[in-house]
């Protein structure tokens, strides 16, 4: 039985408990029945570890739940990210990494891995049972740093030479650190940079911040890469719909952030039934770039142009190319000092159109592949809509059905039968 | 990638540990203070007895290090990535530190690889010179800790003036919007930077400034009926709040979230959006606020 340690291997499994934990948060330690008991206490006692304070128990008839609660308003760092800095090693890689970049403590040094291993023993000496790292070790960690972009090596005659790799001369940007590891893309490499940094006072708090986004950062980073080099891809998607990943052969286009359901998408292409589709980056795992494809660009270009008929992340066009395009209009009263609701059309209306009608009425008109979506948002005005006509009836159905369930529900006395 | 042992906290914490045998700090309880602080929980069970016991060969029994200069990583190909990344934004110009000396690095992403497709379209003008100038002098202010003389427009379009102790500077993602968050002035306890006409710093001499307000906290609880995704999704649209959640039965939960009470109108027309699968069961002022909403729905005869 292998004895409990606060570091990880793989983090898939955490990915999954601290998804769990945090956004749902009510299943007791039984109904974590994928995994072992075993392995929920070690995830559990990792994720106490890492999150402290954060994590919460609640007492419920099914037994002990654990959870995590976090108001993102009031955190200034992201606690997710620590679970990036959870990666476990082994004793050789920690006592190797600090030895070589003390041998090339500075980028002007330039040393054959012989004279890289010599110095090594020279650090081991004074230890009671000095560890030995034989030449393919070292090589290989060597290659490994080359590959993160930390050691450059140049072929020197016969000679194989190692430096450190320079780096750029930064200004102090602890400000930008503080913001940007929040607030952009893959923001826990900017927290990476910032445990560099002296501990400095942050001046920055976020709000409507989503912070479960992180623990997707390393398939975000991959698709990026592989946007940047235009890569096909395979990728695992575990759809709620099914029971096993499907493994997927698609060309990534463009990430789909929400800043309003905290879900992150890609937008991507798929061969197998030529069409651009949308995927959940919570459910993608195990990414692996293939080769450059030719299309990218145009198949780029095919989505901008798609984006100006998207509400959300529905891109629609049939095995025929052909799309098909769905009509919304809805009026909302304009009461006397509810300018503000104007300007809220306005800034929210994204691809659709506002039109004042009058000086107490205003109408929204939108074209989009899925008028689906924006029931969410129509919902929003339930108050002031005094007409509303979607071309697809299915929805126009819903949306009236569901204002009625409503009034039941909260005994609003005419639409009692 | 970005899950390697290159950033875990660990290499981080021995790092400082061997700074500090370097200059000859040795105490064993300042040592592991540095573990507490950076890294976790039950870090000090591991850290300090592997670097003691030579299982690391960093740190010899006598607490000497064969490590000679203080231990420092380069740049990461994947952080300089990133740095170019953000150096394309818009925003970084008001930080004022320009990055340089990445020009042969490829961003690790662009603004054509990615959009934020539903946030608002009135966002702060990031490119606007003086708006610029206002959130550096209300970054140094914020350090200094010194009082800021502000002239902005209101709701109502007036013009108005205040002095103000800043706090905190909050970006919300999804208005796009940095507010000032401040004390020592009634009105002036968030005030949004594209609203501000001028802002310099204000003595401080003659200042009172106030104790800060904390913002008042109130709870609603919701009942989830869960159909069409509807806990997944109301659940991760609510997930950057405190909450609590707890099931009822097969398909229908509770969850009690915490929310400040100026976002109260915002939290109505977001519970909203769910329709009849999200209802409001507690307390009864925020109930009869959607009540009060559906009911004036009602009056609108909507065709």
């Amino acid at each position: 039985m292998s004895s409990y340690n606060e570091l990880i291997k793989n983090f898939e499994k955490i990915r999954a408990y601290m998804r769990e934990f945090y956004v749902y948060g009510f299943k007791s330690r039984e109904e974590y029945d994928r995994k072992s008991a075993r392995s929920y206490d070690d995830e559990r006692r990792r994720m106490e570890s890492w999150l402290g304070d954060h994590m919460s128990f609640v007492r419920t008839p099914e037994g002990k739940n654990t959870f995590i609660s976090i108001d993102s308003r009031v955190s200034r760092h992201n606690p997710f990210y620590k679970a990036f800095k959870a990666k476990s090693f082994t004793d050789g890689d920690i006592t190797l990494h600090f030895i070589l970049f003390d041998i090339l403590y500075s980028p002007e040094i330039n040393l054959s891995l012989p004279e890289i291993l010599e110095r090594i023993d020279g650090y081991l000496s004074g230890f009671r049972h000095p560890m030995v790292f034989d030449e393919s070790t070292v090589r290989k960690k060597l290659k490994e740093y080359i590959g993160q972009g930390m050691i450059d090596c140049e072929k020197v005659g016969r000679k194989m030479l190692y430096r450190r790799a320079d780096d750029p001369k930064l200004p102090d940007i602890t400000d930008a650190l503080n913001f940007y590891s929040e607030g952009a893309p893959c923001g826990v490499i900017g927290s990476f940079l910032l445990d560099k940094e002296e501990d400095k006072p942050d001046y920055f708090s976020f709000k409507h911040h989503y912070i479960t986004s992180a623990m997707d950062s390393s398939v975000l980073a991959m698709l990026f890469t592989a946007m940047r080099r235009k890569c096909v891809i395979t990728v695992s998607n575990m759809s709620r719909r099914a029971d096993e990943p499907r493994e997927n052969r698609i060309i990534p286009l463009r990430i789909f952030i929400s800043v309003q359901n905290g879900r992150q998408y890609l937008l991507a292409y798929q061969p197998d039934f030529d069409a651009v589709k949308s995927f959940r980056i919570d459910y993608l795992s195990d990414v692996r770039l293939l080769k450059p494809t030719p299309r990218f660009d145009e198949l780029r270009a095919e989505l901008d142009d798609m984006q100006t008929k998207m509400w959300g992340v529905t891109a629609g066009k049939n095995r025929r190319g052909k799309e098909r395009i769905e009509h919304v209009e809805f009026t909302v009263r304009i009461g006397s000092g509810e300018e503000h609701i104007v300007r809220r059309l306005e800034r929210e209306k994204r691809t659709g159109r506002v039109e004042r009608l009058d000086e107490h009425t205003c109408r929204f008109t939108a074209d989009v592949y899925d008028t689906g979506e924006m029931l969410p948002w129509i919902r929003t005005f339930i108050c002031r809509i005094t007409e509303l006509h979607f071309s697809n009836r299915m929805v126009e159905k819903r949306f009236r059905r569901d204002l009625e369930e409503m009034y039941r529900m909260y005994g609003i006395s005419e639409a009692e039968k | 990638m970005i899950f390697n042992e290159i950033y875990s906290a660990y290499y981080n914490a021995v790092a400082k540990i061997i700074t500090e045998i370097i200059n000859e700090k040795t105490e064993e309880k300042d040592l592991n203070r540095i573990v507490c602080e950076n890294a976790f929980g039950e870090s000090s069970l591991t850290v300090l007895p592997s670097l003691k016991n030579e299982k690391w060969q960093l740190v010899r029994s006598d607490m000497t290090t064969p490590i000679v200069h203080k231990p420092t990583m380069p740049l990461t190909g994947t952080q300089k990535q990133w740095l170019k990344a953000i150096s394309l934004d818009p925003r970084i110009q008001l930080f004022g530190a320009e990055i340089n000396g990445l020009d042969d690095v490829e961003p690790l992403f662009t603004a054509a690889d990615y959009v934020v497709y539903d946030r608002y379209s009135d966002g702060d003008p990031y490119e606007d010179e003086g708006y610029i100038a206002r959130f550096r002098t209300i970054l140094a202010a914020l350090k200094e800790k010194q009082p800021l003389k502000i002239r902005a427009v209101n709701r109502k379009g007036r013009l108005i003036s205040m002095t103000v102790m800043p706090v905190r500077l909050e970006y919300s993602e999804k208005d796009d919007k940095f507010r000032l968050l401040s004390t020592g002035c009634r009105y002036g306890r968030t005030v949004n930077l594209a609203r501000m006409v001028s802002c310099e710093v204000g003595s401080a001499s003659g200042f009172r400034p106030w104790p800060p307000a904390e913002p008042v906290k109130k709870s609603v609880t919701l009942r989830i009926r869960d159909e069409r995704n509807t806990l997944e999704r109301c659940m991760l649209h609510f997930a950057h709040f405190e909450k609590q959640a707890e099931r009822i039965d097969k398909s229908h939960y509770t969850v009690r979230i915490q929310y400040s009470k100026d976002d109260e109108t915002e939290m109505v027309i977001r519970i909203l959006s769910f329709g009849p699968t999200v209802e409001v069961t507690e307390p009864d002022d925020f109930r009869n606020l959607i009540t009060e909403r559906l009911q004036r729905q009602k009056s609108c005869e909507l065709s």
